[in-house]
Parts: C-alpha cells; structure tokens; sequence
C-alpha cells in the first residue's frame, strides 16, 4: 500500500514536471503573443542538440544546460525578427510559418548531423525506498518545473518588463502611446519563450535519446497542457498541469503509458466541451 | 457554355471557354497517359493524385471555411486502417473490397463528424482547433506505433505496430472480367482519375452553391453570418465532416495503391504535407490547390532520390516563403507573371 502510494505520487510528480516543462515555452509566446509556436519542439531539441554536444565537449552539464537555452533563446529572437514580426496582423499565416519552421529544422538535422547523438548520462544516481527504485534527478524535476513557474511569476508581475509585457498585451495601442516598445516586448518575449523550450530540452536531454525528431515526444504535452490551461496561460499552466498529471499517472498506473496518453487527449475534448476558454477561464469567470 | 453555369461562380477561378478547354485537354491527356508514358510514371501519376482528395478536402476547410485543421491525416490514417481491418477480415470475393471501401469512409466521415462536434458545439476558438486537431493525429500515430503485439489485432488483421500493416487486397471490380476485375496498375490509375476529376467538378459546384457562399461567409465573419440566421456550427461540422471524408478518400487509396499503411503517415511530417501544398497552392481556391498538389509531390519525388529529407526542407522553404511573400499562393502567382510577360511581349510587338 505504501509502495503504491509513493509509486503513485513519484509518477505524478514526474508527469507534472513533464507537464510544466514541456509547456511552459510555448505558453509564454502563446500567453503573450497569441501566436502558436508549431516550432516549440524543434526549440526543444535545439536546447538538447546544444546541451550533449558542450557537455561532450567538457563543458560542466549545468553550464551546457544554461548554453542550450541561451542558444534556442537567441534562435528564437532571430525568428522573431526575421518571420514572426512580419505576420502580426496575419495570426494563422504566423502559426503556418512556425510549421514551416519546423519542419526545415528537424529535416535540416537529419541532414546536418544524422539520425542520433550519442547520449549524457543521467547524473545523481538514483535511490531505494519501499522496495520500488527512484531517480535523483527525476525528483529534482518537479522542483525546477516550480522553480521556473515562481520565477515567471516574479518576471511577469514584479518587474518592469513584466508590467510592460502585460501592458502589450492588453491594449497594443495603448501602450504603444505610452511609450513601451512593444515590438521589443514581442522580440523578448518570444526570446524568452524559445529560450524556456530550449532549457526543457536541455533539462530532460539527460534522459532521453537526442534525436531531430525528439520535439515531437514533447508537442502533444505541451498542447494539451495549453489548452486545458486556457486564455489566462501563465495562470492556468500550474493548475491544467495538476489534474492532467493525476489523470495521467492514475490511468498509467492501472492501464500502462498509451492508456494514460489517450485519457489525455479525452480529458481535452471533455474540457473544452465544458469549459471552451480552459480552467483559467472558468477561474476569471468567477472572480469577475 | 449555359451548361457549364453550374460549375463556375465566385467562389472558382477560370470560368470561361479558354479554361474549360484546357481542362478537357488536360483530363483527355492523363486518361491517354498509360498509352503514351511507361507505366512506371503511370503508377506515379496515381500517387500523386491519390493525394489530391486530402489536399482539395484541406481547401474547403481551411480555404473556404476558414477553420484551421492541422490534423487532416488523422482522418487519412483511420480511413487507411479500416481499410486493412475490413478488407483483410473479408477477403476479395464478390467485390467485397468495396464493403471495406465505403465502410472505411463511413467511419472515418463519423469520427470527422464527432470531432467536429465536440470542437464546434464546444465553442473551441479557430487557433485551438488546430492544436486539437494536430494532438489527435499525433496521439493516433503514438497509439498505432506500439500496437506491435500480437494482442493487437482485429479479427485476423493484424496493426503490427510501427512497421504498419500490409498485405490488404486491393480494390476489386466484381462481374467484369473472371473473378473480378482488380484495381491495380492501369486499372487503378484510370479509377484514381475518374474518382478526382468528379470530386473536382463536384466540389466546384458545391463551393458555388448556396452552401459554398455560406461557408465563405463564416470565413469571412462568423459573427455576421450568425446574425443573418445561419446555424455557423452545422455550416462548420459539414464542411469539417466533408474534408475529412475526403481525407479519407485518400488514406484508402493510398493503401490499395502500395498495399500498406504505417503509423508515419499520421506523424507530424505527414500532418504539414496537405498544409504546405494547399498553401501553396493558395487554399482559397480548389483548381489552383489541385495543381500545386500534383506539382508538388512530383517536385518531391524527383528530389527524394537523393534523400527524403531533401525534399522536406525544400517543402518546408516553400511553405515559408509563400506565407511571406505570396499568400494568395504559387499558382496564381504564377499565372500573374506569365500573364504580365505575355502582356509586355504583346505591348513590344506593336
């Protein structure tokens, strides 16, 4: 009993640090842009591309995880200013273009540097208890995944980028006549959003195999999460990640990975069936 | 030209006799293919227009609709499937294989319909219909890769996992020579254009029709064409359900045609095809989607000799560029140029 009760929060801590992680990129463009990043996973991987290939070359993996992320986040200021920015007034035609992102970055890998990379290992090791066997690193995690939403938290809400940010969003025009650059709160943004993916590569490259096409182990996650999260994202992100993470592990615990993966995807229709602006919208609407 | 009428209207290019002779030329020319080409381009010629249903189904969603699907090989992938399931378990006999044909649209047509419900009826804003429908296909191909076991199976037909499943009959005319006449080589070429060439002209009238205007109306502004009392939901499920039958129309050919179907054709590569040929095509019209469809899978397959991969950032370039440079798409683009340079020459002659 105790086992499966440890069992049973080790795997939903582990689903929700996925949840989180794999979100969090692609809720900050879409939260604050409105633009749907399809490019999110090649984000993913170029975070984790980054990360192997300095920690192979002797770069201590902390300070590889930290280039992997400043090297998606400056990819992403350059898609920003290259593509994004001309298709502001054109919303679909800026997710299409992501696409097409997308696509040239994971064939343009298989091209460049061929079908898999030689991993890391997992580092810390793992521990005993209760006869089941845990990783270290998994448990840390979930921890990061709150870390970097406390810090979202504090960047949106407490600092002056932040304000400005939440000012673009509102009302462009308004606080365009006040004087915020709202094309460099965009650029930023969608920076910040790149480099948050590439961290999420870099984090989970540690376990996992790297290969171009890795992004899409995370895109479906990280959608799901979105849209049950809703219009206020940074706000639904942590709550949308608790009930699909409990699904989650519940429905893989007693019926295996792919049952738990499919009740995600039910728990989707189901929510926006009920709940069509996701559970941040049915939070405001009771505030209101 | 009266009783063509039916056929042109605002929501098609090229109505007039110019037009409609180079169609008939072009129809009477690919139907005379196998007498003038080897048939190894025969057989090229029906892979590439196998995939126009789903690309001439992806026109009237996203195109005339304005509902962005992303997931069209979802409804490609089940319909494939079905296919192998129902054709597999009852054999050719007796023109049986067309049981599996329309059992196979049927199904994928409800699973459209459902989707499209829970989205429509849901209230689901346009940007999160993609991402549904981009999840559902790529959830479909994770369910279909691990279905390895022998547990998986339906009947006698095995789903064999991420190799796919292969070995279903292919499409069989019961009566008309002994033992049924099977679709395949010449045969199916001739079936595979006769099928497009009726879509193509179908679809025509229907997006001309009292229908197609409406649709073009939601596109335009949903808000109004609710308040002029059109139900916009029904008017979304029923395209939505059409482009997905007609995705479903290509997933059972393309399984006849190659006699297999593997998990891939759900995956997300597969998913930004349709999207990048009916963009380039300039999705708001079906004739300039259907040509660069077939274009595109030729450009494609010439490139692919020396690698998929190749090809697919090409694709991914094209997608690119015509979002920002040419979003009323490559076609007509291209028509513009000639015409402007067939304008020039004229003005220098005089």
């Amino acid at each position: 009993m105790l086992a499966t009760g440890i069992g049973f929060a080790y795997q939903f801590a582990d689903s929700f640090a996925f949840l989180i992680l794999s979100s969090i990129g692609l809720a900050v463009i879409f939260g604050m842009m409105g633009v749907i990043n399809l490019a999110h996973g090649e984000f993913i991987m170029c975070g984790a591309y980054v990360t192997v290939l300095s920690a192979r070359a002797g770069l201590p993996l902390p300070l590889a995880m930290v280039l992997g992320a400043a090297v998606a986040g400056a990819i992403g200021i350059l898609i920003e200013f290259l593509v994004i920015r001309r298709l502001y007034s054109r919303l679909f035609d800026s997710i299409v273009a992501t696409w097409a992102i997308s696509v040239i970055a994971t064939q343009g890998m298989l091209i460049v540097v061929g079908p898999s990379l030689e991993g890391l290992k997992t580092p810390f090791g793992s521990f005993e208890l209760a006869g089941l066997t845990f990783s270290w690193y998994r448990i840390l995690l979930p921890v990061v995944a709150l870390a970097i939403l406390a810090s979202l938290y504090l960047l949106f809400v407490k600092t002056p980028f932040g304000v400005r940010a939440r000012a673009t969003i509102q009302k462009p025009e308004m606080a365009r006549a006040l004087g915020v650059n709202t094309d460099r709160v965009y650029s930023l943004t969608f920076g910040l959003g790149a480099a948050l993916a590439g961290l999420t590569g870099a984090l989970y490259a540690p376990t996992m195999t790297t290969v171009p096409t890795m992004g899409s182990a995370f895109i479906v996650q990280a959608f799901v999460t979105v849209v049950v999260g809703g219009t206020d994202v940074l706000l639904g992100a942590a709550p949308a990640a608790t009930v699909l993470a409990f699904i989650q592990s519940l429905l893989t615990a007693s019926n295996g990975q792919l049952i738990g993966q499919v009740g995600l995807l039910l728990t989707v229709i189901v929510v926006v069936r009920l709940m069509p602006k996701g559970i941040s919208g049915w939070m405001l609407k009771g505030s209101e | 030209m009266s009783w063509l009428s039916g056929f042109n209207g605002p929501q098609t290019l090229g109505s007039g006799l110019g037009f409609w002779s180079s169609f008939a030329a072009a129809v009477v020319l690919l139907a005379a293919a196998p007498w003038l080409v080897e048939s190894y381009l025969v057989n090229n010629l029906a892979y590439f227009l196998l995939w126009t249903f789903m690309a001439l189904g992806l026109s009237v969603i996203w195109g005339h609709a304005g509902i962005l699907s992303f997931g069209q090989t979802a409804f490609f992938g089940l319909a494939g499937y079905s296919y192998g399931v129902i054709s597999i378990n009852l054999g050719d006999a007796n023109g049986l294989t067309w049981v599996a044909f329309s059992g196979a649209l049927l199904l994928t047509a409800l699973f459209a319909a459902l989707v499209a419900y829970f989205m429509f009826y849901g209230g689901v804003g346009n940007v999160f219909v993609g991402i549904v429908t981009l999840s559902i296909t790529l959830v479909m191909e994770t369910f279909m890769a691990q279905t390895a076991g022998p547990e998986w199976a339906i009947g006698s037909a095995r789903l064999n996992g991420f190799n796919g499943m292969s070995n279903m009959p292919p499409l069989t005319m019961p009566g008309i020579v002994e033992g049924g006449l099977v679709l395949e080589g010449n045969a199916l070429y001739w079936f595979v254009l006769a099928l497009a060439v009726s879509v193509y002209l179908g679809l025509r009238r229907l997006v001309n029709s009292r229908f197609g205007n409406v649709l073009v109306a939601i596109r335009e502004n949903p808000d109004r064409a609710e308040m002029l009392g059109y139900d916009v939901r029904l008017y979304q499920l029923a395209a939505f359900t059409l482009g997905g039958a007609l995705a479903g129309v290509s997933g059972v050919l393309y399984t006849t045609w190659g006699s297999y179907i593997t998990p891939s054709s759900m995956g997300l590569t597969a998913a930004a095809l349709p999207i990048i040929w009916t963009a380039a095509g300039g999705r708001k019209d079906i004739t300039t989607t259907f040509v660069a469809t077939v274009f595109l899978l030729w450009l494609s397959q010439t490139l692919a000799v020396k690698g998929a991969q190749y090809a697919l950032v090409l694709m991914g370039v094209i997608l690119l560029l015509v979002v920002l440079l040419a979003p009323d798409g490559l076609v007509l683009l291209a028509s513009r140029a000639l015409a402007r340079t067939a304008a020039e020459l004229r003005r220098r002659r005089t």
